[in-house]
């Protein structure tokens, strides 16, 4: 399953700079407690952890549980301490998987 | 002729029968199945479970949140800890926590020192007007919190399927 996922992370960075990254993906959140047409309750099909790292190392990481809105949306900060790749990948009900990352530049 | 057409309105009084007992059976499974809403006890004990027996203050932590959202299938939440945030002293992790939802618990992060500044900001889904509590932990092993009041004017999970 692929997922429409928008990511913000600053191209450039001073050494030692506070950056924020931001993070949205696309996803119905669905809890579980809805009813459908038919009566019957929709099953629980939400994302359950996110996890950020730096050059492999875990920078963030979050459980979501139900009360997450649609389309989750993340914003934290992370300290620019070298070049390379921030990694992000969520996981959650059914299978669901999905990787996304950004390069930055430090100087 | 006659027959026939008798035969056809019975088939159709058996359909018609078969899909009001399943239909009543489906109301009365999610009558069954509508969960109790979260009170301020099963939080508090959802709180226990992250913390375990240390004591909890008040203070360090901030929620911002709008104290009257319209739609409280997003409400916009930022949380933040006072804290340098260095290998001696930064925040660990933080919990968020709410009275009224289906489920107490709400989202829990994991940071570290390498976050530089111990703030995230998220959307959630409220089901009611009601209080919630954020519970941070810090390096030391103490927990600080704060808590908020939100008014929800439409709230999630009770909304009509398109």
């Amino acid at each position: 399953m692929t997922a429409r996922a928008l990511i913000n992370v600053p191209p450039k960075a001073r050494r030692g700079e506070i950056v924020e990254i931001k993070t949205l993906i696309a996803h119905p959140m669905e809890t579980g407690y809805r009813v459908g047409l038919g009566g019957e309750l929709i099953p629980r099909d939400i994302i359950t952890t996110f996890t950020c790292t730096y050059n492999g190392e875990e920078i963030f990481r979050a459980d979501f549980a139900r009360a997450i809105a649609a389309n989750p949306f993340l914003s934290f900060f992370t300290t620019a301490t070298a070049t390379g790749t921030i990694a992000f990948q969520w996981s959650g009900d059914n299978g669901f998987s999905a990787t996304e990352q950004a390069p930055i530049t430090v100087e | 002729m006659t027959d026939q057409r008798a035969n056809d309105s019975g088939t159709s009084r058996r359909d018609f029968l078969t899909a009001t007992v399943t239909l009543a059976g489906g109301m009365a499974l999610a009558s069954v199945a509508r969960p109790a809403r979260a009170t301020p006890d099963t939080m508090q004990a959802a709180i226990r479970e992250v913390v375990g027996e240390a004591a909890i203050r008040k203070g360090k932590v901030k929620i911002d949140v709008p104290p009257l959202v319209e739609n409280g299938n997003t409400v916009p939440i930022t949380i933040s800890v006072d804290s340098p945030m260095t290998a001696a002293d930064h925040v660990k992790s933080i919990h968020l926590f709410n009275e009224k939802n289906p489920q107490p618990n709400v989202i829990g992060v994991h940071l570290g020192p390498r976050a530089g500044k111990a703030q995230f900001s998220t959307r959630i889904k409220l089901a009611a007007a009601q209080t919630i509590i954020a519970v941070a932990q810090l390096s030391d092993g103490s927990f600080w919190s704060d808590d908020a009041d939100v008014i929800v004017t439409i709230a999630a999970c009770v909304e009509d399927l398109q």
